[in-house]
């Protein structure tokens, strides 16, 4: 038996027996790659809603608000009401809709369930031209000022670690999880028909 | 490395040099020798585009290049075609559907969705790291990835957003418009059961983050159930490197799942307990009803099938045989059936399906139609392996709604609708 062989039987053993098995495993399989140390590990960020992960630091509104003008209001808007980037406040009580004429509005304030994806989407994808480049204070002020626009902490809040998954977000409960595939009605007896229009762009 | 690829520039400006005076030869030649100008001749000679001969078999063909890449005919010119967008970054573009044939979409036109634009990473300084829940955190050179024992799919990657346009009204004029965010290609890598392994997975351990290595740092959550399954690691696509824009040196396949899971650039594995609820599963990835509540997590695409040819634009050139023909696919497993209607629905024929039939994958389906010059709705409806049917788009919005223009944007997997008028000409429209 070639050592690939035994080394894949070791595999498809650990696997069977699931992941629990394969954590008891005493040597990986083929031993490839090397160890990632913590300050591999230093730059990367990604909290979980409960806070696990979330850096030190902290930032107010005020604080928040001077990098908001610097750094995020050309594409977001000067009162954060969208331009390139998204609309970031307003819109509650728009998702409850079926209006086919007219959008809901989905922005922090009205869809956005937890306040710890704000950070995590700030601090490694804006801004735009320099994704990655804010400080953590930076990222906790800029999202003590967005949820303070958005009404949903106060003009004083100080977040930090502690104080961010705590942030209780409008829509926490807008959420189900996917129970695909559908049932469907009947096809319809009297079809429905419209012709092409051309296309807008 | 430097010297490499200074001798690289050499050989690309001697090829050059060759090529110019070959055409320039060509050209002395031409005057006496019944070579016809096509007009094409203002075009840049390095673009591979080629004076055209009255008789190909009169004169000798261009040489053979010592080394080259090839391209596809001159005469050759459908292309991927960009949704406008706010921002060319953040953006997508389309797959010529109408002109494909089989069931493999050329790489250089594999549809593209980005969330920061195509990110250019030199593959002998990337890395997959490997941490969270796990007992040793590992980080992996490409080369370290390429070590292990491989594998190839064959199969479609969509996003989810394919047709948001279509809910409401029929939007979009073509089929590369209304159903491009679909391509096929043959993917080659690591299963991600084999990588997760050497890092040894914890007790406990239920989820993980995948993260791309792009300006977006692009993040998505999979359960580590589906990523034991059949998940991988690719550097692969259609035998060769994958292609900058679909996740060059590293891409994270999710069979079945829409396509923004796929992860590209792939740079980090993070594995926990729970999910990490990210900006692209929250706010973004989610499928806002008219309730008010949003489906999240809304993982796999269902089956769907569509006519490519006819198709949106075209024309058929009068009464008589026409090969109806168009692509099938399911998240979910293999395409069993694809019927087609002739008039709009009321009923429906077998439509034959063209070898390999593969799980995850685009099919292709042919049916012989003659037709009689009068208006026609041309429509096709898939069956996968599980026996989900695809539906109507009445069906469709009386279970997910019309919440605004877009509907609820994502996954709209209903039975496309092409009328065929008497001149022949063929619209996109809503028949239902």
């Amino acid at each position: 038996m070639s050592m690939r062989t035994s080394a894949a039987v070791a595999f498809a053993l650990a696997f069977a027996c699931g992941v629990a098995a394969a954590a008891d495993a005493p040597k990986t399989p083929y031993d490839f790659g090397t160890t990632a140390t913590d300050a591999d590990l230093a730059r990367f960020v990604s909290p979980l809603p409960d806070g696990r992960g979330l850096p030190q630091g902290s930032g107010s509104v005020l604080q928040g608000k001077s990098i908001y003008l610097q750094q995020c209001a050309s594409c977001h808007g000067e009162n954060l009401q969208g331009g390139t980037g998204d609309r970031l406040v307003g819109g509650r009580g728009s998702l409850v809709n079926g209006d086919p004429a007219k959008a809901p509005v989905k922005t922090v304030e009205s869809y956005w369930p937890y306040a710890t994806t704000l950070f995590d989407y700030i601090k490694r994808a804006m801004p735009l031209t320099a994704p990655d480049s804010l400080s953590n204070d930076d990222v906790y002020a800029l999202t003590a000022y967005i949820l303070a626009q958005a009404k949903i902490v106060a003009d004083d809040a100080l977040m930090n670690a502690q104080t961010l998954p705590k942030v209780q977000m409008p829509n926490r409960n807008g959420f189900v999880p996917d129970r695909r595939p559908d049932r469907f009605p009947p096809p319809a007896k009297t079809p429905h028909q419209s012709l092409a229009i051309a296309p807008a762009k | 490395m430097a010297n490499d690829r200074l001798q690289d520039a050499w050989r690309v400006r001697l090829v050059a040099s060759e090529r110019r005076r070959f055409l320039r030869a060509m050209a002395a030649l031409s005057a006496g020798s019944g070579i016809a100008s096509t007009g094409l001749a203002q075009v840049p000679q390095n673009n591979g585009v080629h004076d055209v001969p009255a008789d190909a078999s009169k004169v000798q063909g261009y040489p053979l290049a010592d080394e080259s890449y090839g391209m596809r005919s001159q005469f050759e010119t459908e292309v991927r075609r960009r949704f406008k967008t706010a921002t060319p970054q953040s953006s997508w573009t389309m797959t010529p559907l109408e002109s494909g044939v089989g069931i493999v979409t050329p790489s250089g036109l594999h549809f593209e969705r980005s969330h920061g634009g195509t990110a250019v990473i030199d593959p002998a300084k990337h890395m997959l790291f490997v941490h969270g829940r796990v007992r040793t955190p590992k980080k992996f050179t490409v080369r370290d990835i390429r070590r292990f024992p491989a594998m190839s799919r064959i199969m479609f990657v969509e996003c989810s957003g394919n047709g948001l346009t279509e809910w409401s009204k029929p939007t979009m004029r073509t089929v590369q418009f209304t159903h491009g965010l679909t391509s096929t290609s043959e993917w080659t890598g690591v299963p991600l059961a084999t990588i997760l392994n050497e890092a040894g997975v914890k007790p406990g351990a239920a989820w993980l983050l995948a993260e791309g290595g792009d300006a977006a740092a692009m993040t998505r959550s999979i359960p580590l159930a589906k990523a034991m399954k059949d998940c991988f690691v690719a550097y692969g696509q259609n035998g060769e490197a994958i292609r900058p824009e679909q996740g060059y040196p590293l891409r994270l396949m999710v069979p079945g799942c829409e396509g923004n899971m796929h992860i590209k650039w792939l740079r980090r594995i993070e594995v926990s307990d729970a999910p990490f609820m990210t900006r692209e599963e929250t706010s973004k990835y989610t499928d806002l009803l008219p309730s008010g509540k949003a489906v999240q997590f809304s993982f796999e695409m269902e089956a769907k099938s569509v006519i490519t040819s006819p198709s949106g634009e075209m024309t058929l050139d009068g009464p008589g045989f026409h090969e109806i023909t168009g692509i099938a696919w399911s998240g979910r497993g293999a395409i069993r059936r694809v019927d087609v209607s002739i008039d709009g629905g009321k009923t429906w024929r077998n439509a034959a399906l063209q070898s390999p039939v593969l799980p995850i994958c685009h099919t292709r389906f042919r049916m012989p139609w003659r037709w009689d010059g009068r208006e026609a709705i041309l429509q096709s409806r898939c069956v996968d392996t599980t026996g989900y049917v695809q539906p109507t788009l009445g069906q469709l919005i009386a279970v997910r709604g019309l919440n605004g223009p877009l509907g609820s944007i994502y996954h709209l997997n209903a039975i496309q609708s092409w009328h065929v008028a008497a001149d022949g000409k063929v619209t996109n429209v809503h028949a239902y």
